[in-house]
């Protein structure tokens, strides 16, 4: 006979999760199993609300397997370590992000990119290697892999830390792995919500120029004097695309609709890089001149693997680099996804899990 | 008003966007102290004179004379001229000028110079309208002059100096020349077949993608290719799922672009080299997910373009070549329209283009 979540494992869990499509999220009594000798077992304190979990609850790209748990930018207290663990132990402030799952074996594995793992299985809404299904962040523990498990440094707070755990990683990664670090150079940000305005950050700790690229002209005052951009274009505006033609060494596009390259593309300058994070439902046009005309590139990125991650984590906590968050009780996410789906958040809502999910 | 020309030329014009090519006498400059000028022998047809001669682009300025993959015999030098002399071989590609301070210039990329003067139909710096290989001289800055290497066939060579550099750059530009690695090679034509012998060449196992089984032959027991797909056949395809480190991409028409980026292992390359008028549909699953780029890339500069062709010098890669006399240029461009040639049309220029009484 098939175990109910809250009978699958040993130790009791409770959370919220999304039942059906409609992606109305309620409590959710579920289970954790017992902490392996790789394990850390997490008592969550907050978990950032990523545009995937919104997706993701909604059945938006036709994989999702009800009731789902989402959060995947997790930060709490280690409570317990296996006797195989050396790199935490109790107490430890730590993370879990996208991944808690790969083969550990394969090439990408050996690359620390468990990323690209073929095995590879996500926080939440995936099937774990002991075959049962993982549940996310919304809830009061996990526990994880140690190899999946992240050190929060000192100096980095809890809660407006958490959403770097995917936001911070899924703009870092690319930055650095397109070479879109050298100082002086111009970025372009395009989209300014949770992936864009951590962007901004971390282009500026690298020594970049940064421009925001937005539609939304009542963004510029905080883009460039609260997140520190350089300079703001409203992609709306012809004149002042045009005057920008051809200005920009690289392009982060964290637009995640459907919308042209093309525009894009004439503001890179010869040798550009577009790189795409979002994941829009259809595919987008991709105009070839512009390309060929001044050998530009479009690229893509997906989070990062354990070793940049916590790399990421270490040069945020450097450069006092943290999301800009609007904190919720566990009982508001319903209302925090409503508005999330309108992009009405400055600029990650984050979860106060530890003090708002009561057991009921 | 521009500079009066004092060097008769005479050569094959198109005088409208019917693209009919026929006989135009015009003038050349007198050659400048920093000019090389040379007889030309001959001339090959890159697809880029077809659309240039029907104005497809919509930048075409009549009497269009062109040609873009020159080659002669130097007949007199400027005196400022250094590295070429009377009787040398040599020859002219896409560009005869560019601003020379830019980056791009500096960094030996006048391609892709925001200046850049095309060998025809552009404006040259004395206001004069550029003309290109489809006649009997031509003059050149000695900057954009590069010399033929003396094994190399001169009609064969001709479409090195567009279709050579075209997928030359890219492959060492991106790293696709490394021996080992597995290179495709979307579309068989004067690119393609070009792309072929120099990735091969470089050490590099080498893949056709075709939508026609019709070229296999041709594909593995001329050219030297290792294997070759048909992009319409799924069973093919996926043998080829995740195989490829880059693609040189030279088809101009619309396509698919799916296929080919599932062709590619993870973080490899599809470059660009043909240019689709329209917009193609781009999946970005396979560039979030495998970390694939799709990049594009435009001739080369003229220090890669000479390296190019001493390369070609070194391992006898000459293109294969169709070579027609001056009459039968308008039947070459129909031909053309058709992809029905192998796989390029030289005009035998110093042997059949004379001028008329």
């Amino acid at each position: 006979m098939a175990k109910s979540p809250e009978t699958e494992h040993p130790n009791k869990a409770f959370g919220w999760a999304a039942k059906d499509k409609s992606g109305l999220l309620s409590p959710f009594h579920f289970s954790r199993r017992n902490n392996g000798e790789n394990d850390v077992t997490v008592k969550i304190l907050y978990c950032g609300v990523c545009h995937t979990d919104l997706h993701t609850i909604k059945n938006d790209w036709g994989f999702s397997y009800y009731p789902v748990v989402p959060g995947h930018e997790i930060v709490g207290i280690a409570t317990q370590v296996g006797k195989n663990v050396t790199k935490f132990k109790e107490g430890d402030r730590v993370g879990v992000g996208v991944i808690t799952g790969s083969c550990q074996s394969c090439e990408s594995c050996d690359q620390d990119l468990e990323n690209y793992c073929p095995q590879m299985s996500f926080t939440y809404n995936a099937i774990g290697s002991d075959g049962t299904k993982n549940y996310g962040g919304y809830s009061d523990t996990i526990v994880v892999d140690q190899r999946f498990v992240l050190r929060f440094p000192e100096g980095l707070p809890s809660d407006s830390g958490a959403p770097l755990l995917c936001a911070g990683i899924t703009v870092y990664s690319p930055m650095k792995y397109y070479g879109m670090t050298e100082p002086g150079k111009h970025l372009g940000v395009a989209g300014l919500g949770g992936l864009g305005h951590v962007a901004v950050k971390i282009g500026k700790a690298f020594g970049l120029k940064v421009t925001v690229i937005s539609s939304s002209p009542n963004k510029e005052d905080e883009a460039i004097n609260r997140l520190g951009a350089d300079s703001f274009l409203v992609s709306t505006d012809p004149q002042k695309m045009k005057a920008a033609i051809g200005t920009m060494d690289y392009i982060i596009d964290t637009v995640s609709a459907v919308h042209a390259l093309f525009p894009l593309l004439g503001l890179l300058k010869v040798n550009g890089k577009l790189v795409t994070l979002g994941l829009p439902e259809k595919p987008l046009e991709l105009p070839i001149f512009p390309l060929v005309l001044g050998r530009k590139m479009v690229g893509g990125s997906d989070i990062g693997g354990m070793k940049e991650t916590q790399e990421m984590l270490d040069f945020c906590a450097k450069h006092n680099i943290t999301a800009d968050i609007e904190l919720i009780k566990m009982d508001e996410i319903n209302t925090a996804m409503d508005r999330l789906a309108k992009s009405d958040v400055r600029y990650r809502f984050v979860i106060d899990v530890a003090n708002s999910l009561s057991r009921m | 008003m521009g500079k009066v020309l004092e060097k008769e030329a005479f050569g094959l014009a198109a005088k409208d966007n019917s693209g009919v090519l026929s006989p135009f006498r015009f003038a050349r400059r007198e050659t400048g102290e920093k000019d090389v000028r040379f007889k030309v022998l001959f001339c090959g047809i890159c697809h880029t004179d077809l659309h240039m001669i029907r104005n497809d682009w919509g930048m075409s300025t009549y009497p269009l004379v062109p040609g873009h993959e020159i080659v002669g015999l130097v007949t007199e030098v400027g005196g400022k001229v250094t590295k070429f002399k009377t009787g040398d071989k040599v020859g002219v590609g896409c560009m005869v000028g560019s601003c020379g301070s830019c980056d791009s210039c500096t960094e030996g990329l006048e391609n892709y110079c925001p200046k850049m003067i095309q060998t025809y139909g552009f404006k040259y710096y004395d206001d004069t309208i550029t003309y290109g290989g489809y006649s009997d001289n031509m003059v050149c800055d000695e900057a954009f002059i590069i010399r033929i290497p003396d094994n190399l066939p001169l009609d064969a060579a001709a479409p090195l100096l567009c279709a050579g550099i075209t997928v030359y750059s890219p492959l060492k530009y991106h790293g696709l020349d490394k021996p080992g690695m597995h290179i495709g090679v979307v579309g068989l034509g004067g690119l393609g077949h070009v792309a072929v012998k120099f990735a091969k060449a470089m050490g590099t196992k080498v893949t056709v993608i075709s939508t026609s089984d019709s070229k296999r032959g041709e594909a593995i027991n001329r050219l030297g290719a290792d294997a070759f797909v048909v992009s319409r056949d799924p069973q093919q395809i996926k043998g080829a799922m995740g195989t490829m480190d880059g693609i040189i991409n030279t088809v101009s028409a619309t396509h698919s672009l799916l296929p080919l980026l599932g062709m590619l292992k993870h973080k490899g390359k599809l470059v660009m080299v043909g240019a689709p008028e329209k917009p193609l549909e781009l999946s970005v699953m396979p560039l979030i997910f495998e970390r694939k780029m799709v990049m594009g890339s435009m001739i080369g500069g003229i220090k890669e373009t000479q390296e190019m062709v001493d390369m070609a010098g070194k391992h006898n890669i000459t293109a294969d070549i169709e070579l027609i006399s001056a009459d039968y240029v308008n039947t070459a461009m129909e031909r053309l329209e058709k992809a029905d040639v192998r796989y390029r049309f030289v005009i035998d220029v110093a042997n059949t283009l004379k001028p008329t009484p």
